[in-house]
C-alpha cells in the first residue's frame, strides 16, 4: 500500500464516527430512493402484468337495462377493441357466525365462454357450471377471512331473493385489487365480498333476461377515450346509463394509483434533503480537515506530489464515506423496499408480485451519492490543491473578526463574554451556521410531513362520520321505493329513527365544463346526514337550487347563483336549469345536495327513495341486523362504526410504522448534522477551550460555549423547520386532492411539538456525545503548540 | 531596582517533585525530585535547555498538571492531593497564565478577553485598567486579528493581571516576540510586579531574561541544577539581546 493510502487509512479511522455519520445520512438518500423507485416500479409493472394478462378494461359504464343487441352497437364504436356487457348486482350476507350483514357486488360471466374482459385469476377451484343454481366463485381475501374453501356455502340476498351460494372456486380479479364496500375507505375483507355467477344464474334473479346493466370497453391503441365515452353514453342514454368513465375514475385504480402517486413524490423529495444534507456534511468535514491538514499539504507539495495526487488523496476519502453509505443504503433499501411490498399486498389484492431489482435504480442511488459527496468536497479539495506549498506550510492567518452588528453590540454589553464567544462564532460562519440550521429543520420538516398526515385524516375523519354523516346505518333499496318506506324501516327493531334519501344519476354542465354525479335528495333539516357549510357548520338545505360541494363547484366553475344545466340520466335524460344555492365543504367523492322535495319536483316520476339513514339502538343490534339481513328489498348496507372501526385500525397500524421510519430518518439527519457540527466546533475551538480551562473555567463553564452555539442553532432551526414542514404538508395535501377523496389541511400543533421533540432529544444526544470530550481537552498540549 | 523584599513568606514550597510520563514504550521523567520555593512577591526566573523540566514544573504549580510524586504547596492549599475541580478552583482564584502563543479568543475585542477572566473573579480590576497597565488602553477594541504579536501578548498580560491573581506564572513569554516587542512585554511584568506586588515566576530559555528576577533557578535533566539570587536586577529597557 502505498504511503499516501495508508493515511488516508488512518484518517478514515480516526474520523469514522463522523464518516459514520454522513454515511448514514447518505444511507437514507439511496435506501428512499431505492425504496421509493424500487417500490413504485415494482407494483407498477405488477398492475400492468396483472392488467394485461387478465384484460382489464379501460373504460366502465353502467346502465338500468340495456338489450343484450345495443352490444353489437357499442362494439362497432370508433376505437373499441374488445366490448363486453354484463350484470352486476349488489347483495346482501349472512354469513353464519357473523352479527351484522356482509355486503357483496355480484358479478355475471359468460355462460359457455371466457370472459372476454376482467378475467379472473383462478386461486383455487373451479368455475361456477351453468344451470347448476347458487355456485360462485367468491373473493379470495373474503374467502379467508371467514375461512372458506371450494364447497363452502353462506346465504345472501340478491335482487330481492334470498340464495344459497355454493362457492366452487376462490379467485381475484383486476378489477378488485383494492375492493371496498359501501360506506368503507379501506378494505374490510371480513365484509365485502365480489361474487362472480355464470349470466344464466344471474339474468333470472335480477330479471335482466337478454339484458346487461354494465359494459367494459379496452380501446385500440391511439384512441381518444373521450371520444369513445361520448358517444357510449349516447347509446346508453335511453337505458339509464349513469355515465361511462376511464380507469381513474374506477374506484380500484384509482386508490392503487393515489398510492403510487405518493411513492413518486416521496421519491422526489426525500432522496434530494438526504442528499443535500450530506453534501453540506461532506463539505463541512472535509474543509476542516484539510484546515488542520494545511501544513501537511504544503509538504506533499513540496516533496513533489501533484494537485492531482492531493485532490485525488481527499477524493478518495470521500469515495470511502460515500461508498460505505451508498452499501448501507442499498441493504436498507432493498430490505425496506420488499417491507413496503409486503405491507401494500395487505391491502391490494394482487395474484403474485413482480419485483423489479432494476439495476439502473441501485446505479442511479449509487451515482447520485457520489456525485452529491463529490459535487459536496470539491470546493475545499480544489482549494487544497492549489495552495502554494509555502503558503500552505505556514500558519493560516487568524480569522478576523467583527464588531460591527448592533446586535454584537447590544450582546456584548448584555451575556457573559462565553456567551459572547459562540454568538460570535454562528455570525462569524454565517454560511455553515445556516446550513446546519437548515439541515436540523429539514429533519424537524421532515417529521412534521409524516406526522401531520394523521392530523388531517383524523380531522377528515371527525368530519365526515361525527359532523356530516352522523347516521348508524345507511340502507340502499334495490330499487327507488315509494316514500313510505321510511315508515317501514321506522318499525324495524330497533331503529331509533330514520331519514329519507334519493339519489339521481345526472349530467350537470356550466357551459362548457360538465360532469356526471349523483345527486342525493335529503329532508330540508336532517339531524343524521348533514350538510356542512365551507366553515364546516351545519346548514338547512335551501328549498330549491343545488348544493355543490366545493370540488363540484371547482370542476364546473360555478359559483352560488349561476344557473346549471342538469341532464336527469335517470329519466332519460330530460334537461332542467337549477341554479347554484349553495357550496359546501365535502372530502370524500362529488356530492351534490338538494331538498328531497325539490329533487322529486325535478323527477317525472314522483317523489322516491333510495334509501334511509338510520340511528339505531345499540342494544339491539343483533335484532335490527336480522331484520335487514331479510329485507329483500336491501341493496346494501353501510355500517358506520364498522367502517370506522376498520379505518381506525388500519390507520393505527400506518401511524405507527410511517413515523417510526420517519421518526429513524429525522434522528439519523439531527445526528448527522449535530454530531459532525459540535466535532468540527471543537476541533476548531479545542485551543480557546483549552485556554479558558487554564483560566480557571470549570468543564461545564467552557462546555457552555459549545453548548450555546449548538442550542442556538438547534432552536433557530425550529421555526424553520415549522415553516419548511407546513410548506411540504401543504403539497402533499395538494398531491392528494382527487375525485374520490381530498385531505383536508389540518397541521396540528401536536405535529410540530412531537417533531420539535425528537430533533431536539436527538440533537442534544448528539451534542454531548461530543461534549464529553472538553473533559479531555489536553490543556497543556494545546497551550505549547502554535495553532 | 529593588533588591529582595524582607521577610519574605514562601508562596510555592515543593518537594522532591518527581513527574514520570509515559508515551508509548518510553517512560518520560520529566521531574526527578525538585525541591524550591517562591517567595512573595519576587520575580523567579527558571532557565534551562529543552526537555529540562521547566514546563513541567511550572505547569505543576499552575494546577494544570499533577506530580507522580513529592509535595506541592500554594500557602495553605495542598495542590498534590487536589482534585480536578479544586484545582481549577485554585487556578480561577489564585493564578494568572501567560503563555508562548497568547492563547486569546479570536472571537473577542482584547477588551472582551480580559473581561472573560474578570467575569468570574471575586476581585477583579477593571478590564480598561488591566489594559492600560500593559500600555493597550487605546487599542482595547481591537480583536486580536487586528493586534500585532506583542500586542496580542500583552493583552495576554492583562488578562492574566486583572484579576488581581497572587501569582503571576509565564512560559516563554517572549518565546514568539522579536527582541523591542520582547522587550515592552518584560516591562509590562515587571511594572506589574513593581506596583502590585504579584509574585511572578518566568520560564524562559533565554539566559538574559535572569537579570531582572530577584531569583534565578537553573533546571537540568528534571533536576534543579543551581538556585541563586540576583542583587543586581537591570530593568528590560537595560538589557541587551
Amino acid at each position: 500500500m502505498r504511503a499516501l493510502d495508508k493515511k488516508l487509512l488512518r484518517d478514515f479511522k480516526r474520523l469514522w464516527p463522523q464518516a459514520l455519520a454522513i454515511s448514514l445520512v447518505l444511507a437514507c438518500g439511496v435506501a428512499t430512493l431505492i425504496l421509493a423507485v424500487g417500490t413504485y416500479r415494482s407494483l407498477e409493472e405488477t398492475r400492468q402484468a396483472y392488467y394485461e394478462r387478465y384484460r382489464f378494461a379501460s373504460v366502465f359504464a353502467t346502465a338500468t337495462r340495456a338489450p343484450n343487441s345495443l352490444m353489437r352497437k357499442i362494439s362497432r364504436i370508433s376505437g373499441v377493441s374488445t366490448a363486453e356487457g354484463r350484470i352486476v348486482e349488489p347483495a346482501l350476507l349472512d354469513i353464519t357466525g357473523m352479527r351484522e350483514p356482509a355486503s357483496a357486488s355480484v358479478i355475471s360471466m359468460p355462460d359457455y365462454e371466457p370472459s372476454r374482459l376482467n378475467r379472473l385469476y383462478l386461486r383455487a377451484g373451479r368455475l361456477p357450471q351453468p344451470g347448476k343454481p347458487g355456485e360462485a366463485v367468491v373473493s379470495e381475501s373474503f374467502a379467508r377471512e371467514h375461512g372458506f374453501r371450494v364447497g363452502s356455502t353462506f346465504s345472501g340476498t340478491l335482487a330481492g331473493r334470498r340464495i344459497e351460494f355454493q362457492i366452487t372456486g376462490l379467485a381475484m380479479s383486476p378489477e378488485f385489487i383494492y375492493a371496498i364496500g359501501p360506506g368503507d375507505l379501506v378494505p374490510d375483507h371480513r365484509r365485502f365480498a365480489v361474487i362472480w355467477m355464470r349470466e344464466s344464474q344471474m339474468s333470472g334473479l335480477s330479471n335482466l333476461d337478454d339484458a346487461f346493466n354494465s359494459v367494459s370497453l379496452t380501446l385500440l391503441p391511439g384512441t381518444s377515450q373521450r371520444a369513445v365515452i361520448a358517444e357510449l353514453d349516447q347509446l346508453l342514454q335511453p337505458y339509464g346509463g349513469t355515465g361511462a368513465y376511464g380507469r381513474k375514475d374506477q374506484t380500484s385504480h384509482a386508490f392503487l394509483d393515489s398510492e403510487l402517486q405518493a411513492l413518486r413524490a416521496m421519491a422526489g423529495v426525500i432522496p434530494p434533503i438526504f442528499l443535500f444534507v450530506s453534501a453540506f456534511l461532506i463539505n463541512m468535514i472535509l474543509s476542516r480537515l484539510i484546515a488542520l491538514e494545511r501544513e501537511q499539504i504544503g509538504l506533499l507539495k513540496a516533496l513533489g506530489y501533484s494537485r492531482r495526487a492531493v485532490s485525488m488523496h481527499y477524493l478518495k476519502l470521500v469515495l470511502v464515506i460515500s461508498l460505505a453509505g451508498v452499501a448501507i443504503g442499498f441493504g436498507a433499501g432493498t430490505w425496506l423496499g420488499d417491507g413496503l411490498t409486503r405491507i401494500y399486498t395487505e391491502f391490494f389484492d394482487f395474484p403474485f408480485l413482480i419485483f423489479l431489482r432494476s439495476f439502473d435504480v441501485y446505479l442511479l442511488a449509487a451515482g447520485v451519492s457520489v456525485a452529491a459527496a463529490v459535487l459536496g468536497a470539491l470546493k475545499s479539495v480544489l482549494a487544497a490543491a492549489s495552495l502554494p506549498p509555502a503558503t500552505a506550510m505556514r500558519q493560516a492567518a487568524p480569522t478576523l473578526y467583527r464588531r460591527s452588528s448592533f446586535i454584537g453590540r447590544w450582546l456584548a454589553g448584555m451575556v457573559s463574554q462565553l456567551t459572547v464567544m459562540a454568538v460570535r462564532h454562528v455570525i462569524r460562519w454565517p454560511l455553515r451556521s445556516g446550513f446546519t440550521m437548515l439541515g436540523t429543520s429539514l429533519a424537524v420538516a421532515l417529521l412534521i410531513t409524516a406526522i401531520f398526515i394523521f392530523g388531517s385524516i383524523n380531522f377528515m375523519i371527525d368530519t365526515v362520520y361525527f359532523k356530516t354523516d352522523r347516521q348508524d346505518a345507511t340502507i340502499t333499496f334495490t330499487t327507488p321505493l315509494g316514500t313510505d318506506a321510511v315508515q317501514a324501516v321506522k318499525k324495524l327493531p330497533g331503529v331509533l329513527s330514520a331519514e329519507p334519501f334519493r339519489m339521481m344519476m345526472v349530467e350537470l354542465s356550466n357551459g362548457s365544463y360538465s360532469r356526471r354525479l349523483m345527486i342525493t335528495g335529503k329532508p330540508k333539516s336532517t339531524r343524521l346526514s348533514r350538510v356542512l357549510d365551507l366553515n364546516l357548520d351545519p346548514v338547512l338545505l335551501p328549498s330549491s337550487g343545488l348544493v355543490l360541494s366545493e370540488r363540484v363547484a371547482h370542476h364546473l366553475k360555478a359559483r352560488r347563483g349561476d344557473m346549471i344545466r342538469v341532464r336527469l340520466l335517470d329519466e332519460g335524460g330530460s334537461v332542467v336549469e337549477v341554479p347554484v344555492a349553495d357550496i359546501t365543504q365535502s372530502y370524500l367523492g362529488l356530492d351534490v345536495y338538494m331538498d328531497l322535495d325539490a329533487l322529486n319536483r325535478l323527477s317525472r316520476v314522483g317523489p322516491r327513495l333510495s334509501g334511509v339513514f338510520v340511528e339505531l339502538d345499540p342494544a339491539k343490534y343483533d335484532a335490527i341486523y336480522a331484520a335487514i339481513k331479510a329485507m329483500p328489498k336491501a341493496a346494501s348496507i353501510a355500517l358506520r362504526a364498522e367502517s370506522l372501526k376498520k379505518f381506525r385500525e388500519t390507520i393505527e397500524e400506518n401511524i405507527v410504522i410511517m413515523t417510526t421510519v420517519y421518526a429513524v430518518l429525522a434522528v439519523i439527519i439531527a445526528f448527522g448534522v449535530v454530531y459532525n457540527s459540535a466535532r468540527i466546533l471543537l476541533s476548531e475551538r479545542a485551543r480557546e477551550l483549552a485556554s479558558l480551562r487554564v483560566l480557571g473555567f470549570s468543564r461545564r463553564e467552557v462546555a457552555s460555549v459549545l453548548t450555546i452555539e449548538l442550542a442556538v442553532l438547534a432552536l433557530l432551526a425550529q421555526p424553520l423547520g415549522w415553516v419548511l414542514g407546513y410548506g411540504f404538508s401543504w403539497a402533499v395535501v395538494q398531491g392528494f386532492q382527487s375525485d374520490l377523496y381530498r385531505m383536508p389541511f389540518v397541521v396540528e400543533n401536536s405535529a410540530y411539538g412531537w417533531s420539535s421533540m425528537v430533533v431536539l432529544i436527538s440533537s442534544i444526544l448528539s451534542a454531548l456525545i461530543v461534549i464529553a470530550r472538553v473533559a479531555r481537552l489536553d490543556m497543556i498540549r494545546v497551550l505549547k503548540t502554535k495553532e | 531596582m529593588s533588591a529582595l523584599p524582607e521577610n519574605q513568606a514562601g508562596v510555592f514550597i515543593v518537594e522532591n517533585l518527581t513527574k514520570t510520563y509515559r508515551t508509548g514504550e518510553v517512560e518520560v521523567h520529566a521531574l526527578r525530585g525538585v525541591s524550591a520555593t517562591l517567595y512573595e512577591g519576587e520575580i523567579s526566573v527558571v532557565l534551562g535547555p529543552s526537555g529540562s523540566g521547566k514546563s513541567t514544573f511550572l505547569n505543576i504549580i499552575g494546577g494544570l498538571d499533577t506530580a507522580t510524586s513529592g509535595n506541592v504547596k500554594f500557602r495553605d492549599i495542598d495542590l498534590s492531593n487536589a482534585g480536578e475541580s479544586a484545582l481549577t478552583r485554585f487556578r480561577r482564584n489564585h493564578v494568572g497564565f501567560v503563555f508562548q502563543f497568547y492563547n486569546l479568543i479570536p472571537s473577542l475585542t482584547a477588551r472582551e478577553n480580559v473581561a472573560l477572566v474578570t467575569e468570574i473573579s471575586s476581585n477583579p480590576m477593571r478590564p480598561e485598567d488591566a489594559l492600560s497597565l500593559v500600555g493597550l488602553g487605546p487599542r482595547m477594541d481591537h480583536f486580536p486579528a487586528q493586534l500585532s504579536g506583542g500586542e496580542q501578548q500583552r493583552v495576554a498580560i492583562a488578562r492574566a493581571i486583572a484579576k488581581n491573581p497572587d501569582v503571576l506564572l509565564c512560559d516563554e513569554p517572549t518565546g514568539a516576540l522579536d527582541s523591542n516587542t520582547g522587550r515592552r512585554v518584560l516591562e509590562a511584568l515587571t511594572r506589574i510586579n513593581d506596583e502590585l506586588g504579584t509574585t511572578t515566576a518566568i520560564i524562559s530559555h533565554n539566559a538574559v531574561i535572569r537579570r531582572l528576577a530577584h531569583r534565578v533557578f537553573y533546571f537540568a535533566d528534571g533536576e534543579i541544577a543551581k538556585e541563586e539570587v540576583n542583587n543586581n536586577r537591570l530593568t528590560p529597557s537595560q538589557m541587551e539581546w
